[in-house]
């Protein structure tokens, strides 16, 4: 037992992110009934499921943004440590929680940029102010990641002056500054108009193609079939199924996950 | 009209004018500082600390003005231990007691004006800080306080040009400020319409000057609302 325990903490350690037997409730809805996952480097997880099926929940479980009531996560070999309070996890340091959430990249649905700063100003807020690294060094990484995610020109704008496609890049781009071990998206391409959903999708797969940890919650059929190489179908707070988008998208995939794709081809 | 006198006037009265400055500035630091306690302390979780700044908010913002800087300056003194304290050579000068009493009442008006702009930031720009391990101080310091501040600032500029006003009432208290020093001009002068004239005129130019600071700090700091630059 013990010693099954070591060869755990093992893998846990060796992964990039491992979350064990994850359970949250809000007062009696009980969404997270149990969920585990082991990402290595450079895996791209997609996970799909129905509205209400707790994505966003678990990815939000991850990062800390909450707390889940059990169960065990590790980032990059590093456990966040918890105490029990009338049954419920509660995190032992508030320091180990930022020191986890500046690990890990979160890009929202609705970009969550702040309003009153400029591009570049959102990009070099983490990094000069989190991490105390030089301004400078900041501004210069800062206008390359806007190069690369195509909005370099904008980097003197407000949010509101772009489109939903180009504040979802500058979204990523904030994260990016951070030198996330693990990118979390919460259906990243949800909010857009339709025209505006690839130049995302582009950018997410050029990231997944340097080995970017991504684990992302989405809707989109192709990122999770042609960039994932792992794809997670939730259901009812669990997972139901899980596998390489080969298996899942094939006869072999589960009832539950054929009739959720199902309903996606209309 | 007689000019002699109108310049004779204003510039006796323009030699008060530093004393309402004076009044004017310590009453807006000092109250602004104790706003930003009261309204940390009015939306604490601890319902004691909450309901002790509601309360502070309702007495100063539901009594005149006037009545609570009587009570400080004819009132402290009644109270044995402010009056064989170390503070009262202090508390007993008009001055002080009229900039600490103004600093109060602004004090509660400032804390309800400052909780409106924490209510309109949005949830999930503090999600997205949280997100990336701002916490505490620091996500106070460069998220909530500066979009906070910026939805309160029409709303603090009305209250700073309100203070202007408020400290005429120093005079009541024998401070020597502009209205203070009109009203003995008239004592000895009999010539009402004159003297007040000149003092509202002084009145005015303070505050369109401040209405001119606080509108160019506004468009300042407004200009992630306004519409982007057209390229050509
Ligand atoms: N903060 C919360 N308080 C109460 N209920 C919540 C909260 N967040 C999510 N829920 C509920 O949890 C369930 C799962 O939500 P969510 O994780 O957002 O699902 P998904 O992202 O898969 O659509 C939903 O029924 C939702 O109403
Ligand atoms: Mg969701």
């Amino acid at each position: 037992m013990l010693q099954d325990q070591q060869i755990d903490n093992a893998t846990a350690t060796a992964n990039r992110l491992s979350v064990r037997n994850i359970r949250k409730s809000f007062g009696e809805l009980e969404v997270l009934r149990g969920i585990s996952l082991e990402a290595h480097d450079g895996d791209v997880i997609s996970i799909l499921g129905s509205s209400g099926s707790g994505k966003s929940t678990f990815l939000r479980c991850i990062n800390l943004l909450e707390i889940a009531d059990e169960g065990e996560i590790w980032v990059d070999g590093e456990q966040i440590q918890m105490v029990k309070k009338q049954g419920k996890n509660i995190p032992v340091s508030s320091r180990q929680v930022d020191h986890i959430r500046a690990e890990l990249g979160m890009v929202f649905q609705s970009f969550n940029l702040w309003s009153h700063m400029t591009i570049l100003q959102n990009l070099i807020e983490g990094p000069v102010h989190v991490l105390k690294r030089p301004r400078a060094e900041c501004i210069a990484e800062a206008e390359a990641l806007l190069e690369k995610v195509g909005i370099a020109e904008k980097r003197h704008a407000y949010p509101a002056h772009l489109s939903g496609g180009q504040q979802q890049r500058a979204a990523i781009a904030r994260s990016l500054a951070m030198k996330p071990k693990v990118m979390l998206f919460d259906e990243p391409t949800s909010a857009l108009d339709p025209e505006l959903v690839g130049e995302v999708l582009r950018v997410m797969r050029s990231l997944a193609e340097e080995g970017m940890t991504m684990l992302v919650v989405t809707h989109e059929m192709s990122f999770a079939r042609n960039v994932s190489n792992r794809v997670i179908f939730m259901r009812e707070g669990q997972i139901d199924s899980d596998g390489a988008p080969e298996t899942m998208f094939s006869d072999a995939a589960s009832p539950a996950f054929r009739q959720f794709i199902g309903s996606f081809r209309g | 009209m007689d000019f002699a006198f109108l310049f004779q006037t204003m510039k006796t009265l323009l030699a008060a004018v530093p004393m309402t400055l004076a009044l004017f500035f310590l009453s807006i630091f000092f109250g602004g500082l104790l706003a930003l306690l009261i309204v940390w302390m009015r939306v604490a979780k601890n319902p004691v600390v909450r309901n002790f700044a509601k309360g502070y908010i309702f007495v100063f913002r539901g009594s005149p003005l006037l009545i609570q800087m009587f009570l400080v300056f004819y009132g402290l003194g009644q109270f044995g231990f402010i009056r064989y304290s170390f503070l009262w050579p202090f508390l007993r000068e008009p001055f002080v007691c009229a900039v600490l009493s103004l600093a109060l009442c602004t004090g509660g008006y400032t804390a309800e004006i400052f909780r409106g702009g924490l209510r309109a930031v949005p949830a999930r720009e503090i999600e997205a800080a949280r997100s990336i391990g701002m916490s505490g101080f620091l996500l106070v310091r460069r998220i909530i306080g500066p979009i906070a501040f910026r939805h309160a600032l029409p709303a603090y500029s009305t209250e700073i040009v309100m203070m202007v006003k408020s400290t005429a009432l120093a005079s009541l208290v024998t401070v020597w400020e502009v209205t203070g020093v009109a009203q003995r001009l008239i004592s000895q002068t009999y010539r009402t319409m004159e003297v007040f004239l000149c003092a509202a005129a002084i009145y005015l130019v303070l505050n369109f000057l401040i209405l001119q600071a606080t509108a160019l700090l506004e468009h300042r700091l407004s200009r992630h609302r306004r519409a982007a630059p057209r390229l050509p």
